[in-house]
């Protein structure tokens, strides 16, 4: 008969916090994060789970689904939240392994932001690259609130127009990345007529990306209704798989990613794509994709974040594939 | 020993591509192509749609001399993707040079009349905004790659067949 276990973890003993929300718990050691839920038990590397989990966190669940791994991980249905264990991977399902709870979206975001706070350790930045950043191991240490309650920059019509999200700069704290030292700083030269002072707009798009102080964390810098330009800065792996419930586009800007590609619904490998720049690809809706990146690298992302989508989610209308030919 | 880094950037005449690597699955559903393969084997200033998002898309051209003039009826953002691009901008005199009801681009066929508004000079990796109602209008002095956030208009042209992996 299979067994199924329930963590022996005891965090209080290295001055961390459980923590509960319906049938889930949530229990941290000096190198693991414990999950239990009715079904089964699941661990991930706590350095794997804090980046996950700031992620989810700092996009608010994001679109669709993010994996923490195959086996663990949230879907947005905005508003409310699922939390599920196995329900994407075909032989936990098989298994009958698989467990799926919802919750309203503020109050899975308060337990999240609650773990979140009390498990990451100072000295450890789960946005930075795994070579800017100290470690997660070990008994509970100080925290980084200061760094895990960084918002992501958002622009209404372009970032660096006046009243508008601004520019990085050496002064506002967003000095060039070690991996960029190469990126041209110039800004465009805008000549105005007399009159028209104010009114054309442009900025160094690339020197803007190039001082990015986050890994793997869009943010926006330029919108046409809902149509969002969300460039970031790549580097090592990006700790989650995302599931999106709509098409996305990325466009390579410099150097390279490889995704990995699984089937969304059952963590099944389906294929790889190497982005190198000038590389324009789609991520179907009905798959997951992790990049990985050997050096810091500077990725559009293109969303869609329209309403009218959100409507064809809800039907199951929404195309899965931007374009057939 | 510190490593010096290179970021790699691509250009109309300098670029590799990569692909997709497939186990099961077909190629075509990610739509892969290079925007500077699309700007070096296509005419200038022909928008050619890279990604699609229902109505929304990314359009590449080449740019190469001085383009005809252009407008919309809502904000485009251009980036420039390798080499200077001169963007030139004029207020239109008259609200019926195009239409207002349309998405995308529209080239206005004559001349328009209107008070320059500037220039902006555009290097590699530069964005810069194309207002709405306000003509625009191209100059490059060599070949170069320009990528643009807009709308499906009826002058964007989809050749997913030739431009796509498959
Ligand atoms: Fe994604």
């Amino acid at each position: 008969m299979s067994a199924i276990m329930t963590s022996t973890k005891n965090s209080s003993a290295l001055g961390y916090q459980s923590f509960k929300i319906g049938e889930f718990s949530f229990d941290r050691c000096e190198y693991f994060a414990y999950i239990n839920c009715p079904t089964a038990e699941h661990i991930i590397s706590i350095d794997d789970f804090l980046r996950a989990l700031m992620r989810d966190v700092a996009w608010g669940f994001f679109y669709g689904t993010v994996a923490f791994d195959d086996v663990f991980g949230t879907i947005n249905h905005y508003g409310n939240v699922d939390v599920y264990l196995g329900t994407k991977h075909a032989e936990w399902k098989h298994a009958g392994r698989d467990y799926i709870e919802n919750f309203k979206s503020d109050e899975l975001m308060d337990l999240f932001k609650a773990i979140l706070s009390d498990w990451t350790n100072e000295g450890f930045d789960p946005f930075a690259a795994p070579q800017e950043t100290g470690t997660a191991w070990g008994p509970k240490r100080g925290n980084e609130d200061r760094l895990i309650s960084r918002q992501r920059e958002v622009a209404k019509r372009m970032v660096g127009i006046p009243g508008d999200a601004p520019l990085r700069t050496d002064e506002g704290g967003y000095p060039v990345n070690r991996a960029f030292p190469d990126v041209d700083q110039e800004q465009p030269v805008i000549e105005a007529e007399p009159g028209f002072e104010g009114e054309l707009h442009a900025y160094n798009f690339f020197g803007y990306l190039s001082r990015s102080d986050v890994t793997w964390n869009p943010s926006v810098v330029s919108v046409i209704r809902q149509s969002l330009f969300c460039p970031t800065t790549e580097e090592y792996v990006l700790p989650i798989d995302h599931g999106n419930d709509r098409v996305e586009w990325f466009l390579q800007l410099s150097d390279e990613i490889v995704w990995d590609i699984k089937d969304g619904e059952t963590s099944t490998p389906l294929a790889t794509v190497t982005m190198r720049a000038g590389d324009v690809s789609a991520m179907p809706g009905d798959i997951r994709h992790q990049g990985q990146s050997s050096k810091r690298c500077m990725l559009l992302v293109w969303e869609n974040g329209s309403p009218e989508i959100l409507d064809m989610i809800r039907k199951g209308t929404a195309p899965m594939v931007p374009v057939t030919f | 020993m510190a490593t010096e880094y290179n970021t790699v950037f691509a250009s109309i005449d300098n670029y590799r591509k990569g692909g997709v690597q497939c186990l099961n699955e077909d190629a075509k559903r990610y739509a892969f192509s290079n925007i500077y393969e699309v700007a070096a084997t296509n005419k200038p200033y022909d928008r050619i749609v890279v990604a699609k998002n229902l109505d929304y898309t990314i359009e590449v051209c080449r740019a190469e001399g001085r383009s005809g003039w252009m407008a919309c009826a809502h904000d485009e953002f251009v980036i420039a993707m390798d080499y200077d691009v001169v963007v030139h901008y004029l207020k239109l005199a008259d609200d019926t040079m195009i239409d207002r009801d349309k998405d995308g681009f529209q080239s206005i066929k004559s001349a328009p009349e209107g008070q320059k508004m500037g220039r902006i000079f555009l290097k590699r990796g530069h964005q810069a905004l194309l207002p709405e109602n306000t003509a625009y209008s191209f100059q490059a002095d060599k070949p170069a790659t320009l990528m643009f956030q807009t709308i499906l208009g009826d002058e964007s042209i989809e050749k997913w067949a030739e431009i796509c992996q498959h």
